[in-house]
């Protein structure tokens, strides 16, 4: 290691010529997870560089909540590697033989980079909307709860909740629950967003103003992972899309070209289905 | 009628409430923290903790309270050499700490019960989301898990509240002069027994009367309710006596 001295400024003179290289913001690979004997995920691999959109495609059971919850460890995975905004996250063997992250430290950090958005809402019923969106920042973060009051403000107004900031989630319908937890989750400035089937629980006059909610975020260049059914956000607003069959990826690339030229038969009749 | 002995009863009888107060005040606040171990115990998945946590609750729910006061009080009397020598035999000399440990005992057992359906009542959901926005165990339990299992368990517990002012009167069988106590002592001087009981009978409903007003108050302050802002007035349940 004689070189080690100049390799900073090589460095810092390669950004200036050459063009910007991605930022990865979300790498996973060789994917493995079972629940009891059935394998769920039989080795994905995914990566999700800064502004990339990736919808993330297939049927019911297919293993797209696992795969999602993998990536901030609601789930563990049995072998293979994710790394968040460049962190490998490190696991550990328990004296019962299961995995689970070995630093808690490190956890809380990739949970904070990662936000998710849960099909359910999950929304915190005993706080109301505003609480709800400050409970992380203050609690998990510790910033000044002036600050994370104001912000939180900022963000709810953003997404069209600045009035009901007082109310309790029981009282707001399902696409207003929806965009209070988007904003909860913007709360703890995340590098990525993953949304779980955000509009599923959602009446069908309620899934478009969730909709625009998340092409707005798409559209300021936002990092996320969208687990959806709604193939007119896959097709027209993500940048890439994944589509997983029985644990695998079936294919991927990128969404405009898949969804004009499927390469496999089942994707093509994944869509067929979808617009019938 | 004989309104001026009444009167006279009531006002003798009063002077046994602030014991009264007293002791369903400690035990229930020693037993609530007893029982939040015993349920936390109980919800840990670990067997080397549910396991006693469960015996424990089995023996103190499966037992008569009063029973559990004699043994307290009386049984170790007969250990006196022993507590002596451990420096107890002070607080188990004294009817008012038997009396405060056997009911905060009793009351841990039930209220653990208690606490554990609240707490398994609540929604993964919202687990999940505190888990997701990166809040370790303890801090989720603080933040989410108990003040919902609270809400949750809060009418329950009320009855529990109920239940242990009315079991304060058992504190009399081992020489505490609290209002059943007081209410005894006079009949065994006036012989008039309808009237006194009466008289203590009713200091008691009114204490329960008081005691579910004001965990129905506590319920509605806690409650997700419309804005925080202009808060309605609480509208107050005709609740039976609870069993
Ligand atoms: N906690 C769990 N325990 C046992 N099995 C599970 C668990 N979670 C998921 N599974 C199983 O794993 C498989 C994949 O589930 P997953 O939720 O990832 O599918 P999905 O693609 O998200 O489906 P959907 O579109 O219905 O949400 C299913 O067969 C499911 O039954
Ligand atoms: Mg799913």
């Amino acid at each position: 290691m004689t070189a080690t001295h100049p390799l900073p400024l090589q460095a810092a003179a390669r950004q200036r010529t050459e063009p910007q290289r991605p930022v990865e913001k979300i790498a996973v690979l060789d994917l493995h997870k079972s629940f009891g004997s059935i394998e769920v995920l039989k080795g994905i691999s995914l990566k999700a560089n800064q502004g990339d959109v990736i919808a993330i495609l297939g049927s019911s059971g297919s293993g797209k909540s696992t795969l999602l919850r993998c990536v901030n460890f609601l789930e563990t995975p049995d072998s293979g590697d994710v790394v968040v905004c460049g962190e490998h996250v490190r696991m550990r063997r328990r004296r019962d033989g299961r995995r689970v992250p070995a630093d808690p430290a490190q956890l809380t950090r990739v949970r904070t980079r990662a936000s998710m958005v849960f099909q359910s809402f999950n929304l915190w019923p005993h706080m109301t909307i505003l609480e709800n969106v400050i409970e992380a920042p203050v609690h998990v973060q510790r910033r000044p709860r002036k600050d994370c009051i104001e912000e939180a403000e900022a963000l709810l107004d953003r997404v069209g909740l600045a009035a009901k900031r007082h109310e309790y989630p029981a009282v707001l319908s399902g696409g207003q629950q929806q965009r209070a937890a988007i904003a909860r989750a913007l709360a703890s400035h995340p590098e990525v967003l993953l949304f779980d089937e955000p509009t599923s629980a959602l009446d069908p006059e309620l899934v478009g103003e969730v909709l625009k909610v998340m092409r707005s975020l798409a559209e300021e260049g936002r990092t996320m992972l969208v687990v959806t059914h709604e193939m007119g956000f896959a097709r027209h607003v993500s940048t890439r899309s994944l589509f997983l069959h029985q644990g695998r990826v079936e294919e991927e690339g990128p969404s405009a070209e898949m969804f004009a030229h499927p390469r496999t038969d089942r994707f093509r009749q994944f869509i067929q289905r979808a617009q019938s | 009628m004989d309104l001026s002995f009444l009167q006279a009863t009531l006002l003798t009888l009063l002077g046994g409430l602030p014991l009264t107060l007293n002791l369903t005040a400690c035990s229930v606040l020693l037993g609530g923290a007893g029982a939040l171990v015993l349920a936390l115990m109980r919800t840990s998945g670990l067997v080397l903790l549910s396991g006693p946590a469960r015996a424990y609750v089995f023996v103190f729910r499966g037992t008569p309270l009063l029973i559990q006061l004699f043994m307290v009080y009386y049984g170790l009397g007969q250990f006196r050499p022993a507590l002596q020598e451990l420096g107890l035999w002070s607080f188990f000399r004294d009817p008012y700490y038997c009396a405060v440990l056997a009911m905060a005992m009793n009351t841990a057992a039930y209220a653990s019960e208690i606490i554990r359906g609240g707490v398994a009542s609540v929604p993964p959901g919202a687990l999940e989301a505190a888990s997701a926005c990166g809040m370790r165990p303890l801090m989720r339990l603080r933040r989410i898990v108990l003040p919902l299992a609270i809400r949750q368990a809060l009418p329950a517990y009320g009855n529990e509240l109920v239940l242990m002012a009315k079991a304060t009167s058992l504190a009399s069988t081992i020489t505490l002069m609290e209002v059943t106590g007081l209410a005894g002592k006079m009949i065994a001087q006036t012989y008039r027994a309808v009237e006194i009981f009466a008289c203590a009978g009713l200091i008691y409903l009114l204490l329960t009367f008081f005691l579910t007003r004001a965990v129905l108050l506590l319920e509605w302050r806690l409650s997700p309710r419309r804005p925080r802002r202009q808060p309605a007035p609480p509208t107050i349940r005709i609740t039976g006596e609870p069993a």
